[in-house]
C-alpha cells in the first residue's frame, strides 16, 4: 500500500556531507538498499573543502521523502539535508549533445542554439555537437527539437541547485 | 618525544575507554596487538569462531549496556562479523569490531586475506572506519567508541591495516568528540510533553507499549513509576522483556505474533498507546492498516528515523527515554486520580480477556510420552526462583522463552530480536558469564540452533564459564515446521533433524557434563543436577516435536486475529 505512487512527487534534496573517501558510497548504498530511486546525482567540493554538496534528485510520497531525509541525516558524514521542494531555489543541468547536422538543416540548427542560449563546441562536416545548460524544462524542449534532426549521441550531468536569495520577491518569474 | 606502535595506542585506547575484556580470534593481520595484548592489564577470551566472538561481545554488552569489544583478523575474520555486526545493530547493541587489514600499499590488490570490510559492512553497522593513518587512529577510536554507544546504540567496525599498527606516533588521546555531522538529540520538546501529558490524562483505555530502549536507556524505574501512578497496563516486545517486571499486576505480558492474548487485545481496543522506545516491528503490529485503530498514538524513540517509519503516529517525542519519561512524570503533578473508574473498569476487561484465554498448553506429556516443551521453561523458572539470566536462539524455544519465563530485571533475557540469529545464544551466554560471573546463565536452545555455534563449548570449558546449555530437543527446525504445519500443509520440506548428535557424548567429548531427560520427572532432576555443578553442563531434553507456540498471528494479519491453540489435525 506505501508503494501507491498517487502521490509521488519529485523533490531535489542538496545534502552535505563530510568531503571524505566513501561517504558518496554511503549516500548511494542507503538509498539503494532502502529501497528509494535516485533520478539524478551530482557531486563537488563547496567553499568550505571539507564539505561536499550532493544534489540528488528523487521521487516519492510525502512520507518517502521525510523518510529518505530523515535516513540520510542519521548517516553520521551527513552534515545537513535540505529539501529544495520547501526552498526557492534554481535548478540548472549541463547537456552535450551531437546532432546530425546536413544542409538544408546546419543554419536552422545555429538558429536553435542561438534562441536557447545553447553553445557550439565541435563542428564536423555532417555534425555540431552543443551544449546547453539549463533548467529541465528547457533542457527537454531543447532535446525534442534537435531530435528532429537526429541525434547521434547525447550526455548529461545531473542536476544540481541553489536556493534563492532571502530578499528575493515572492514567486518571482525564473530567469532562465 | 615517545612514541608507540599503532597496536600500542590501540591498547592504550582501549583502556582510555574502560574496556576489560575483548573477544576474538587472532590473525596475521592483528598478531602484532596479541603480542602487546598478551601482556597488557586486558582479557582476551579466545573465542573458537569470529562470529561466536561478536554473539560474546554482544552477550557482554547487552548483560551490562558496557561496549563490547571484538578483535579479528582480515578477509575471513572480518567476513564472519557481519552476521553479528547486523544483529547488534538492528538491536541496538554497542559492540565494536576491530578487524586487521593488509597494508595500505596492499589494499585493492586481492592480497592474502583482503577484504573490502568497510564496504561489506557499510549497510549494516551504523557507522564504519578505514584508518588511514597511525596519527589518527586515536581519534577515529574516540569517535567509534562515541558512535557505538550514543544516541541509538549501534555496531560499529574499525578496520586496521598492518602497517598502521606497525607505524609510530605519539599517543595522545582526545579528551572530547565533536562530530558536527552526528548530534544525538536526547532532550524531550517541552510542547511534545505536554501533549503527551493530557493525553495520558485523558485516556480512558491506555495501553503502555515497551520496547528494547526502555533497557537501553535505563528507564525501566520511570516506567514502573509511571505505569504504577496512572494505573497503565503494559506490555512489552520480545527486546522489551524485564525493562518492566514480569510478575507486576500492570504487566500483559509480550504482544505481537506470539503474543499472549490479553497483551494483543488490551492494544487493539485501547484509546492510547503510549510506546516507549519501540519501533512499531513488523512482528509486533501484524497487518498495519488494523494495529490499534481506536489509539492515540505517542511514540517515544531517540531515532528519528523510528517516527513514522512503519506507523504514522499522533505524537512523536524524539528523546532519551529516561529523559522522555523524566519529563512527562514532572508534567503530570503528583494529583494522578485520572479517569480512575473507566480505568478501573479497563483493566477488569484485561483481566476478563485473559480469563477466556490464559496463555496455557496442554499439561502431561504428548502421545509418545514425550515432555511438553513449555514445561521445560516452567521448571528451569521454579528451579532458578525466576532469577537467571536467561539466552536464547532463535526459534520455538525462543518464544516459550519469552512466554513462561517471566523476567523482573532488565538486561536478564538476553536474545536476538531484530535479526533473529540462530547460534547466538551458546556464545552470548558465554559473553554475559565473563561480564557477571555471579549470575546463573542459561542457554535455552534449540536442536538446531545450538549446533550453528556448538564450537563455543571448547572456549566455555577452557575459560571454565558455567554456561548451562538447556536443548528443547524436538528434532526438527521446529518454528519453520509450525508454519508448515498451520500453512503449508504438513509438507516437512528441509525441516526434520532427525536423531541428531548425542549431546551428552558431545559435551563428553568438550570435557564438560552432559545430561538427558526423556521423561517429565527427569526434567527437574537434570535441572538440579546441572545447576549444582560448578561448570558449564548440556541439558538435552527430549522434548514432543508436536507443540506449537501458541497464541500465534499469521503473518499479514491483524493481532487480534491471534490462532489460540493447536488446530485439530488429522
Amino acid at each position: 500500500m506505501e508503494l501507491g505512487t498517487e502521490n509521488a512527487k519529485r523533490h531535489t534534496l542538496a545534502v552535505l556531507v563530510d568531503n571524505r573517501p566513501g561517504v558518496l558510497a554511503r549516500v548511494s548504498a542507503l538509498i539503494s538498499g532502502r529501497g528509494y530511486n535516485i533520478d539524478s546525482l551530482s557531486v563537488a567540493e563547496t567553499m568550505d573543502p571539507d564539505v561536499s554538496l550532493i544534489t540528488l534528485i528523487t521521487t516519492g510520497t510525502p512520507r518517502i521523502i521525510s523518510q529518505i531525509i530523515k535516513q540520510l541525516r542519521k548517516l553520521i558524514n551527513v552534515v545537513k539535508v535540505t529539501d529544495l521542494a520547501e526552498v526557492d531555489h534554481v535548478e540548472r543541468q549541463l547537456v552535450m549533445v551531437r546532432v546530425k547536422a546536413v544542409e538544408p538543416n546546419r543554419a536552422e540548427i545555429m538558429r536553435l542554439a542561438q534562441i536557447f542560449r545553447a553553445t557550439i563546441i565541435d563542428v564536423s562536416l555532417k555534425t555540431y555537437t552543443l551544449e546547453i545548460t539549463g533548467g529541465q524544462e528547457k533542457i527537454r524542449a531543447a532535446l525534442a527539437l534537435l531530435a528532429e534532426f537526429g541525434v547521434e549521441e547525447q550526455v548529461s550531468t545531473g542536476l544540481t541547485a541553489i536556493s534563492k536569495g532571502t530578499m528575493a520577491p515572492k514567486n518571482p518569474k525564473t530567469i532562465t | 618525544m615517545t612514541t608507540l606502535s599503532g597496536a600500542e595506542i590501540l591498547i592504550e585506547c582501549w583502556k582510555k575507554e574502560g574496556v576489560e575484556v575483548i573477544f576474538g580470534y587472532p590473525g596475521a593481520a592483528t598478531i602484532d596487538i596479541h603480542h602487546h595484548l598478551a601482556t597488557s592489564s586486558l582479557k582476551f577470551v579466545l573465542c573458537r569462531h569470529e562470529q561466536a566472538a561478536v554473539h560474546a561481545a554482544e552477550g557482554y554488552s547487552r548483560s551490562t549496556g558496557r561496549p563490547g569489544v571484538v578483535l579479528v583478523t582480515s578477509g575471513p575474520g572480518a567476513t564472519n562479523t557481519v552476521t553479528g555486526l547486523a544483529g547488534a545493530n538492528m538491536d541496538s547493541v554497542p559492540v565494536i569490531v576491530f578487524s586487521g587489514q593488509v597494508s595500505r600499499m596492499l589494499i585493492g590488490n586481492d592480497a592474502f586475506q583482503e577484504v573490502d570490510i568497510v564496504g561489506v559492512t557499510r549497510g549494516i553497522t551504523k557507522h564504519n572506519y578505514l584508518v588511514f593513518s597511525t596519527q589518527e587512529l586515536a581519534q577515529t577510536i574516540k569517535e567509534a567508541f562515541y558512535v557505538a554507544t550514543s544516541g541509538r546504540p549501534g555496531s560499529v567496525l574499525v578496520d586496521l591495516p598492518k602497517d598502521v599498527l606497525s607505524g609510530r606516533t605519539e599517543f595522545i588521546y582526545p579528551k572530547k568528540v565533536f562530530l558536527r555531522s552526528y548530534q544525538p538529540h536526547l532532550t524531550p520538546h517541552p510542547k511534545q510533553v505536554s501533549k503527551v501529558v493530557s493525553l495520558l490524562k485523558k485516556a480512558k483505555r491506555p495501553v503502555i507499549y515497551a520496547g528494547g530502549g526502555v533497557i537501553a536507556a535505563g528507564a525501566g524505574e520511570n516506567l514502573l513509576t509511571l505505569a504504577e501512578l496512572l494505573a497503565i497496563p503494559v506490555t512489552a516486545t520480545l527486546m522489551g522483556l524485564g525493562g518492566f517486571p514480569g510478575t507486576h499486576p500492570l504487566f500483559l505480558g509480550m504482544l505481537g505474533m506470539h503474543g499472549i492474548y490479553r497483551a494483543n487485545m488490551a492494544v487493539q481496543k485501547a484509546d492510547l498507546i503510549l510506546a516507549v522506545g519501540a519501533r512499531f516491528d513488523d512482528r509486533v503490529t501484524g497487518l498495519l492498516t488494523q494495529f490499534a485503530k481506536e489509539a492515540d498514538i505517542i511514540h517515544i524513540d531517540v531515532d528519528t528515523t523510528s517516527i513514522h517509519k512503519n506507523l504514522e503516529v499522533d505524537v512523536p517525542l524524539v528523546a532519551d527515554a529516561r529523559q522522555a519519561l523524566t519529563a512527562i512524570l514532572e508534567g503530570l503533578g503528583p494529583a494522578p486520580d485520572y479517569q480512575k473508574d473507566s480505568r478501573a473498569q479497563w483493566r477488569e476487561l484485561i483481566e476478563e480477556w485473559n480469563r477466556i484465554c490464559p496463555l496455557a498448553y496442554e499439561p502431561g506429556t504428548d502421545v509418545d510420552g514425550l515432555i511438553k516443551p513449555q514445561r521445560v521453561i516452567e521448571a528451569l523458572y521454579k528451579a532458578t526462583h525466576g532469577k537467571a539470566v536467561i539466552v536464547t536462539d532463535v526459534g520455538q524455544h525462543q518464544m516459550w522463552a519469552a512466554q513462561y519465563y517471566l523476567y523482573d530485571q532488565p538486561r536478564q533475557f538476553i536474545t536476538s530480536g531484530g535479526l533473529g540469529v540462530m547460534g547466538f545464544g551458546l556464545p552470548a551466554a558465554l559473553g554475559v558469564l565473563v561480564a557477571r560471573p555471579e549470575a546463573t546463565v542459561i542457554n535455552i536452545a534449540g536442536d538446531g540452533s545450538i549446533l550453528m555455534n556448538i564450537q563455543e563449548l571448547a572456549t566455555c570449558a577452557q575459560e571454565g564459564l558455567p554456561v548451562k546449555v538447556a536443548i528443547l530437543n524436538n528434532g526438527a527446525l521446529g518454528m519453520v515446521r509450525q508454519w508448515q504445519d498451520l500453512f503449508y500443509g504438513r509438507r516437512y520440506a528441509a525441516t526434520t533433524l532427525g536423531p541428531g548428535p548425542d549431546f551428552s557424548q558431545l559435551a563428553a567429548a568438550f570435557g564438560i557434563k552432559g545430561l538427558v531427560a526423556r521423561t517429565e520427572a527427569e526434567t527437574e532432576a537434570i535441572i538440579s543436577e546441572a545447576l549444582a555443578d560448578p561448570g558449564p553442563v548440556i541439558m538435552d531434553f527430549k522434548v514432543s516435536p508436536r507443540e506449537n507456540v501458541f497464541p500465534m498471528v499469521p503473518a499479514g494479519r491483524a493481532i487480534d486475529e491471534m490462532i489460540l491453540r493447536p488446530l485439530e489435525l488429522p
